[in-house]
């Protein structure tokens, strides 16, 4: 195994736009809160960037990506990324240093706690978050990202494929965020008091970031730079495009105009079906990927509102269902001859393929949602998950940080 | 016809807001505004720097009500914008001499 210079600058700078995801999705989040509650969300995001960031070098990477366990968890060898250095792992990284993919792969674990922090935007103590993201990037973060990319996992050892991280990261945040918001509860005021988004400005600006920094996550999961990473950039595109433009529709002919928070949130879903496929699918087939995402994920949202848990910025509709989507269209529109490492789906003639993806979104969503409920039930228990009435109708910039964003 | 103008916690409006609106007055005026009282703020630390923070965000509700409901607004506005904290705010009332609905024309107590 020799390190090649061209796939080790393509991984690093792919880490980096991963790195640029997770602010942007405190954009997001940030303009779609009110005016009150900007900061505390956008912190929450901030600071999953730096906690998780050492967390994975101290045991994250080494329990999802460590010597297998029983195909569940990764081992304790790697702790403090000990011997996780310049050389090539064969496993992982033939072409690049071990050190590189390690890096690559703590952006993954980063954004995907950010994510949950749609669910219980506006109520949530910082304090409780914190000790909630270290557990949960521990126990459901590590195990996933173990069964599914780790050397022996046992879903990567059934066949299930996920070429970047649709159930790994969009099932695992979007059914965590759905547990988060049924044992947190509503927002003080919920169906009663406007809860307008306060800067959408801010919304498209994350969105675009995410829109941006998704090349490195899909393109980057090739580990090498040529034709699979080109094939992913430009599905992930695709995806996207599509997915926006059938989420404007959609609202066009519900609602009579086409709306800019829609178009946003469109283009996040398309981007996240695309992600378990995008190294395995042709670009014809990553513009139906993207029209179901619109689809989906839109009449999500709407079960959402009409069951009236409030997951309050739909982490659940758009990364749980478009992942799901996500994971189940990989098994329908896989080709073999887009990637030979992959496998084909249904419409390919491996009806199987279907199956395998299946169980993995079967068990990721469980394992997920059970272990996450279980995890702030204790927190909530021991701590506290959410902050004072008074805190919360002041909003949680003053009362959690005492600082406003607009003064 | 009296006009009542309400100074209170921005965390309260919504709950005053809907209380008027049950109790038969829906129409107001809001405005955000800063102010201050007797206590002049409060201190913040920005990055090891004390800042005085004596203006303080409010929420400022202006209603016109017929006179023989001031006793009931009043009351209803202190209810619910109440949490026995220093920075509850202020009510004030005036005499309206006149009101006119600006598409009809009407005058007086029609016109509220």
């Amino acid at each position: 195994m020799q390190i090649d210079s061209g796939d080790t600058a393509f991984v690093l700078l792919c880490a980096a736009l991963v790195m640029i995801m997770t602010p942007g999705v405190g954009f997001f989040y940030g303009g779609l809160v009110r005016r009150k509650n900007v900061l505390a969300i956008m912190m929450q995001c901030f600071i999953s960037l730096a906690l998780v960031s050492v967390m994975w070098i101290l045991w994250g990477y080494s329990f999802s990506f460590g010597p297998d366990k029983g195909g569940f968890i990764g081992g304790l060898s790697w702790l403090g990324l000990s011997g996780v250095g310049g050389a090539p792992n064969p496993d992982y990284s033939s072409t690049i240093p071990h050190l590189a993919y390690a890096i690559f792969q703590a952006m993954f674990a980063v954004i995907t706690v950010a994510l949950i922090t749609g669910s219980f935007a506006d109520r949530m103590k910082f304090g409780a978050f914190l000790i909630f993201i270290l557990l949960w990037s521990t126990l459901v973060y590590d195990p996933l990202a173990h069964w599914v990319w780790g050397s022996g996992g046992w879903l990567k050892e059934l066949g299930a494929l996920d070429f970047a991280g649709g159930t790994v990261v969009h099932i695992n945040a979007g059914m965590a965020a759905l547990a988060a918001s049924l044992i947190i509860g509503k927002r003080r005021g919920y169906g009663r008091d406007p809860m307008i988004p306060h800067n959408i400005p801010l919304v498209m600006l994350g969105t675009v970031l995410l829109w941006f920094g998704w090349f490195g996550f899909n393109a980057g999961s090739a580990i090498t730079c040529g034709a699979i990473s080109t094939t992913a950039f430009v599905v992930t595109n695709t995806a996207a495009a599509t997915a926006a433009l059938t989420w404007c529709c959609i609202d066009w002919i519900r609602k009579g105009t086409p709306s800019v928070i829609g178009a946003c949130t469109g283009a996040v879903a398309g981007l996240v079906a695309i992600t378990p496929a995008a190294g395995y699918v042709s670009p014809l087939s990553s513009i139906a990927i993207g029209i179901g995402a619109g689809i989906f994920c839109y009449l999500a949202v709407l079960f959402k509102v009409r069951r009236g848990f409030d997951d309050a910025l739909d982490v659940w509709a758009v990364h749980g269902v478009g992942g799901m989507w996500g994971a189940l269209a990989t098994g329908i529109f896989a080709n073999i001859a887009v990637n030979s490492a992959g496998s084909s789906g249904l419409l390919f003639g491996n009806p199987i393929q279907l199956g395998y993806q299946a169980v993995g979104v079967v068990a990721a969503a469980a394992y997920s949602f059970v272990v996450t409920f279980i995890i702030l039930k204790v927190v909530d228990k021991v701590m506290g998950l959410r902050v004072a009435t008074v805190d919360e109708a002041v909003g949680l910039d003053i009362a959690q940080h005492q600082e406003e964003a607009y003064s | 016809m009296i006009k009542v103008e309400a100074i209170i916690r921005q965390e309260r409006f919504n709950d005053v807001k809907n209380a008027l609106a049950t109790a038969g007055f829906p129409g107001l005026t809001t405005y955000e505004v800063k102010g201050r009282g007797r206590q002049m703020g409060y201190t913040l630390t920005f990055r090891g720097k004390e800042q005085q923070i004596d203006l303080l965000p409010k929420m400022k509700i202006e209603l016109v009500i017929k006179e023989e409901d001031l006793d009931k607004v009043i009351e209803l506005i202190r209810q619910k914008a109440f949490t026995g904290n220093i920075g509850d705010g202020k009510i004030f009332t005036y005499r309206i001499d006149e009101v006119i609905r600006v598409r009809t024309g009407e005058k007086g107590e029609n016109a509220l």
